[in-house]
Formats: structure tokens, sequence, C-alpha cells
């Protein structure tokens, strides 16, 4: 802060080229560093004299240029947007173009980072030519390169539709498509996030990544051992399973849910998260869906998940999805309850300690709303609060008096003398239900 | 006498009174009789015009009803009729439970197959790893004996990894016996261009030379014209150098010095210096030397060859002049059978 930025201001416009290109690295390691430093960059008036004799360059200095570009753009979308008001945006595309990959990288990272903030950066990116450039930049061979280019276009697509739009215009999908099965990790990671954000938007999109055949090879990366790789993947198949029914069907035929519960199984933290909401979508859409979720085993992991996980949002999803398992038809209800998640779920839902968003009630609801496997219900009554000992009374109301057996059992575990301890004003619903059951029972019992 | 009048008066009026009574009952009994028939007359004329109207009626009504009753019967079978349209409908496509089964035991095997094939590729994955590392470690052990091949055991003095209170030597000992002895000067001449091309098959560095220029100076002129992509270039110049395996070997080396041998040996040996001496009439008839046409003249050889090569006609001469040659002669061919002379005479 001693005035550095000024002594070295001077030393940018110097002869001798490799003065030049020092200074502007010095400049770029400094605004790199830290947020002040970067303003007092940009309040100096560096950016355009840095710029102007850009294409003149050598490709060092070029590189060096994209750099400090990058390093301010980095911290912030003022800091950016003060990038591009000076300009950089045509000297950057002018980088992109240039024969040396190096230079094509720093470019195509200034991009990134710039694009990164907020949808206007982004359409400024966009409006500068950069995106046909950085789809031929993927196609060429330097790995590093290849990844730089696929998180620009992955932060460039993430804001809305039409940038989306605009990046499979310009042909990104098919290339992103070829480069899933590349060994690299990095790489893969950064095309998966690509293709994610662009198929977030709408159902167009989707289908679209979809028709790009990534299919059967998506599966083999939910089995990488990198953790992002495969976070990344699950989010591919989340985003393409929550638009429509046909695109979860699609997913359940190629044998996606199988390899997302695998995947879920193998991870342990946040990278199960992804997996976890995909089930959720996918049982969401239909009951025949939400069937092929149990049949390929999806409730035990998801069992596991709401028991061991610590962090609130991880079993939040995973209490969401069993909701959306279970609430379709009275079978789906007794698989859930079969694998002994209710009292889980109630316990978190008693717990004063977990958030609102954790106690989810209409999860509870819904697939106490369906179940009539008893046995399950059994326990539950036992501690339940007022606002769920409804639910349950008035599914022991529904089914007792149809089954004798089932009357039998409630008696023998106590769970008629339970009800009788019930207090229930008379004319609620709840009183209803007790009269109900106390009707299926003859009199000296009652007692 | 008024005694008598009252009671004849009495009398006359209680006569009169009583016949009073007789006609007052007599003329109600008619009247009654009289309204008795008239109600009846009024009830039979209604009697017969309700059964009349009604009689009117009654076809329709008894068509209307007999309508209705159709109607019902026909709803009724009409219904069941929908209802098992309805359920057959239902069962085999909306909601079809067996191809439902079918569909969920397909998944499930679907899932199996997509299962094992993932679990396969995540093994495979695993085995390249390890092979890589082994890869690794064995180039590794191979450069180490490399370098340290002055550890190698001669006749007199046992090395490191050959001691004699072993059965067989070190494992170590046979690597160091097969590898070349290392030396360290060509070392450093590893061109960067031919070792990438050899690097392990992950595509992790893909022949990036090929478009990648060394390092030219910045402000290079390019040179004008025609020429050839500097790295394609480079790649030509610097391409490794794979010689055939005759070539490869090297000149001391045991083989080639056993070839010497022989090659002396035979030689030394053989009998005849010429091996193909004709020696049989297949030789006389066939094997002839005949001479070609173009140096075989009538009377033997042609001096064109051996004497001249260009002829000379002065009788055609135009100018009486030879040829004049543009370009200085060859000095060599001037000489040509003037250099030596027989009678040693010098040129």
């Amino acid at each position: 802060n001693s005035g550095v930025v000024c002594l070295l201001r001077p030393l940018l416009l110097d002869v001798v080229p490799s003065v030049r290109q020092t200074a502007a690295l010095a400049l770029g390691r400094l605004a790199d560093y830290d947020v002040d430093l970067a303003e007092a960059v940009v309040k100096a008036g560096i950016l355009p004299q840095l710029i102007c004799s850009l294409p003149e360059e050598n490709r060092y200095y070029k590189k060096t240029a994209a750099f400090v570009l990058r390093a301010i753009a980095k911290h912030s979308p003022q800091l950016a947007q003060a990038v591009v008001q000076c300009g950089a945006l045509e000297m950057l595309v002018i980088c992109l173009e240039d024969f040396d990959p190096g230079v094509k990288e720093g470019a195509s990272w200034a991009f990134g980072y710039i694009a990164r903030h907020n949808p206007e950066l982004s359409q400024a990116v966009v409006d500068a030519g950069a995106v046909p450039l950085l789809v031929l930049c993927i196609q060429e061979p330097e790995i590093a390169l290849k990844r730089i280019a696929a998180s620009t276009l992955s932060d460039i697509s993430k804001h809305s539709p039409e940038l989306a739009q605009t990046v499979v215009d310009a042909g990104a999908i098919a290339h992103l498509a070829q480069m899933i099965p590349n060994p690299d990790a990095k790489l893969k990671r950064q095309v998966l996030s690509a293709l994610s954000q662009i198929a977030k938007h709408s159902v167009d999109l989707a289908e679209l990544v979809v028709e790009a055949e990534i299919f059967p090879v998506v599966l083999t990366c939910l089995k990488d051992s990198d953790e992002y790789v495969k976070k990344n993947g699950a989010t591919l198949i989340r985003e393409i399973a929550k638009h429509t029914p046909e695109l979860s069907q699609l997913i359940v035929n190629s044998g996606g849910v199988a390899a997302v519960i695998d995947c879920i199984g193998s991870c342990r933290g946040t990278v199960r998260l992804p997996g976890i909401m995909t089930l959720g979508y996918v049982a969401a859409h239909s009951e025949d869906l939400s069937m092929a979720v149990i049949v390929s085993k999806g409730i035990p992991p998801l069992s596991v998940c709401l028991i061991e996980e610590h962090e609130d949002h991880i079993k939040a999803a995973a209490a969401w999805a069993l909701g959306q398992i279970g609430r379709h038809t009275a079978e789906h209800a007794r698989h859930v309850a079969v694998a002994n998640v209710l009292p889980t779920l109630l316990d978190i839902f008693v717990d004063t300690r977990s958030s609102e968003d954790l106690k989810m009630k209409a999860t509870l609801k819904n697939i106490l709303q369906k179940c009539t496997y008893l046995p399950a219900l059994e326990p539950l009554l036992h501690e339940a609060p007022p606002s769920i000992m409804k639910h349950i009374i008035g599914q022991f109301s529904k089914v007792l008096p149809h089954d004798t057996k089932a009357r039998r059992l409630f008696v023998t575990t106590g769970g008629l003398k339970k009800v009788q301890e019930i207090k229930a004003e008379p004319g609620s619903l709840l009183q209803e239900y007790i009269n109900t059951i106390n009707n299926c029972y003859p009199e000296e019992i009652v007692r | 006498y008024f005694y008598i009048f009252r009671a004849i008066d009495e009398d006359r009026k209680t006569k009169y009174r009583a016949a009073v009574k007789i006609q007052r009952w007599f003329r109600a009994c008619r009247v009654r009789a009289y309204l008795r028939h008239l109600s009846k007359m009024a009830i039979l004329i209604q009697k017969w015009w309700r059964g009349y109207l009604r009689r009117k009626h009654f076809r329709e009504i008894v068509e209307r009803a007999y309508f209705i009753k159709k109607l019902k019967f026909y709803n009724e079978m009409a219904v069941r009729i929908q209802k098992m349209w309805r359920g057959y409908y239902v069962r085999k496509y909306i909601h079809n439970f067996y191809a439902l089964k079918k569909y969920l035991e397909a998944v499930s095997v679907n899932n199996m197959l997509v299962r094992s094939e993932l679990q396969e590729y995540a093994e495979m994955k695993e085995n390249e790893e390890k092979m890589k590392d082994l890869e690794k470690k064995e180039k590794e052990k191979k450069y180490q004996a490399r370098k340290m091949h002055y550890l190698l055991s001669t006749e007199q003095i046992p090395g490191i990894y050959n001691s004699p209170f072993r059965k067989s030597p070190d494992p170590m000992e046979l690597l160091l016996r097969k590898s070349k002895p290392l030396i360290h000067r060509k070392q450093q001449v590893k061109s960067p261009f031919a070792y990438e091309l050899y690097d392990w098959p992950t595509c992790k560095k893909p022949p990036a030379f090929v478009t990648s220029l060394p390092l030219l100076p910045a402000d290079r002129q390019k040179p004008q014209g025609p020429f050839r992509d500097p790295a394609e270039v480079l790649w030509q110049r610097y391409k490794p150098l794979e010689p055939t395996l005759r070539v490869r070997e090297s000149f001391n080396s045991p083989p080639a010095k056993a070839r010497a041998g022989t090659r002396r040996e035979e030689w030394r040996n053989p009998i005849h210096d010429n091996e193909f001496l004709p020696f049989s009439t297949y030789h006389k008839n066939v094997e002839k030397y005949e001479p070609s046409l173009r140096r075989s003249g009538k009377y033997g050889r042609e001096a064109y060859g051996t004497k001249h090569f260009r002829e000379v006609y002065p009788k055609k001469w135009i100018a009486d002049k030879d040829f004049e040659t543009l370009f200085s002669s060859i000095v060599l061919f001037e000489k040509f059978g003037k250099t030596y002379s027989s009678t040693g005479q010098i040129v």
C-alpha cells in the first residue's frame, strides 16, 4: 500500500518488453492477494494502459494482462464491472483468438471470473462474442484449456435461460458430452457442472442435453474415485429429473436410479445431497416411478442418511425424499414404514433443537395418511404429540373396523388403553376417531 | 162451557200441532229422498265421467310406465357394460398391474446389470491405477539399477547383493546384470517431445508438441515465403530414432562379434575363391555371354563407348566448324583417352 501501484504504473509503459511484462505480473499478484489492493489498482487507472497496447504485444504480455484482469475481477461485481467498462472484453476476445494455448487459458479464465457474479456481466461477456471462441477452446487438445473453457461456459449459463440458450446455440453441448468419458477428474467436474447449469433452466434445454446421448456414460461418472465428480454427476441427473415425468422415466429406464443409490451409499457429507434430491424428484412425479425407486432398494440408503448425517439440510432433504416416496398409495407407505423410518422422523419432529424446515410436518402427515401398516404405527402411538396423534388415530379408525386380527393385536399391545387415555374435546375429529375405535370393541373391554 | 171450549180448543190445537208435525216430517222425508236421489244421480254422472276420462288417459299412462321401465332396464344394462369396460380398460391400459409388475422387475434386472457394469468399471479403473503405480515403481527400480551399475559383482569380488552366504543372488543383483550402465553425459539431452509420446496411455499428456512451439525469441521476425509450419519441422526433426534391430545392436556386442568370427572363418576356409564357377552343361549353353546389340558391330566390338562417345562427321558440317560449346567443357572428359598414352607421351 505504500504507493507501490503508483511506482509500477510508469513501468507499464517502459520500452523494454520484459519490464512491461514483469510490472504487469507484479500488479496481477498484488491484485490477486487482496480486495483493497485490487481496488487501488483500479482507482489508479492502470487498466486502460494495460489494455490499450494489448493487440501488438507478445504472448507473455497477453498472458500476464489476462492474469491481472482476472485477479481484479474475481473479488466483487463492482470490480468486474470496472474491468468491463474499461473495454477489457474486446481485448480479451482478441486474446482468445490467439494461437498460444496459455494466452487462451488466461483469457477464458478472466471471462469466467467476470461472468460469475451476475447476469448483466454474463450478458456483457456474451455480447462481446466470447461464446463461439470458448466452444472452439473446448476442442483444443490441452487439458488445462479445456477445463477453464468448460468452467467459463458453466459460469455463463448458470444465470438465466437465455444465456444458456446462447451457449447451446454455439454448439457447446455436443463437445461437452464428448468430454465426459475423459479420464481427467477436474475436467469431468467442470464439464458435468456446465451441463447441469444448462439443463436446469427449462424442459427444452434438459431434453437437448439428454439428446446428446449422455445417459449410460454419465453413470460411469457416478463411480469415479473423485468426490466432486460424483457430486456434479448427481447434480446433472437431478436437474434433468426434476422437469417432467418422461425425463425421470428415461433416467429410470437407463438404470440411473440404481447408480444414484449406489453413489449415495458410497459417499459421506454434502456430496450426497444432489443424489438424495434426485431420488426425491423422481419419486415425486408418479407412483410408478416411486415404486421403481422402492424396487431399486432406494429406501435403506435414505434412512441411513437420515440417521447418520449431522447436517440439517441433508437430513431435511432425506426426509423430504422419503415423504415423496411414501405419499402415493398405501403400498408405498407400507414400504417406507417397514424400513423403520417413522420413529426416526417422529424423533426429529419432536426434537426441539431441530430447525423449522427439518420438522417437515408435511412429510410425516403425507406418509401417515396413507399408511395402513399397523405394526409400524403402534410405537408412534405412545410418543406422538397431539397434532400427529390425530392422524395416527385416524388411520387406526380406518383400518380397525374391518380387520379382526388387527383389533386383537391392538388390544394386546396396549394400544386401546393408550387411546382411552387421550383427552379430546367432544365434537372434534379426534373424538370421532376415538369413538369409531371404541365402537369396534364390546363395552367391557372399553371400560 | 169455558172448560169444554178450552178442552175442545186444546184438543183442536193438539190435533193441529200433530198434523203439522206429521206433515212436516213427511215433507222432510220427501225432501230428503229427493236430495238423496239428486246426490245419487250426481255421483252416477261423476262416476261415469271420471271413468271415461281415466280410460282415455289410461293408455298413455301405461305406455309411459312401460317406457320408464324399459329405460330403467336399459340403464341397468348400460351400467353393467360400462362397469365391465371401464374396469377392463383401466386395468389394461391405465393402471395395468401386471405390466407394472413386469416393468418393475425389468427395472430391477436392469439396475442389477447397471450396478454390475459400474462395479466392473470401477474395478477396471482401480486396476489401471495399480498397474500404473507398479510400472512407475518398476521404472524407478530400473533407473536406480542403471545408476548403480558399478555395484555389480565381478569374478573376484562379490557385490553387495551377491553375498556368499546366500544360496542365490538377490533380485537386485539380477537386475543389475540385466541393465545397461547409465551414461550421464547424454542424459541431459532428453528431447521434451519424445518423452511425452511414451507416457503412460491415459491421455494425460497428449502430444502437445505438435501445436506448441518451443521457446523461439519473442520478437523474431517471421521469415517470408512458403515455409513449412515450424511445429511440423521440429516434430520431424526431433522424431525419436526407431532403428531396426540390426542397426540397434552395438558393434561390440557379443552377437555381432560372433558373426564377425564366422565371417572370418568363412573367408579363411573355402577351397575355391570363385564360389560360383560354372560346372555343368547348363551353364555352357545358357549362360554364354551375349554382347548387347548396341555395342556389337560387324567386326567385333564397336569403338563407341570405349574409344569415343560422340561421333563426328566433318562432311556434314555446315560452316566448316564443329559445334561450339557454350559452356566450358568438363575438363575431365576432355582428357578422355589422352591422359595416359601407351608410349609414355605426356599430354
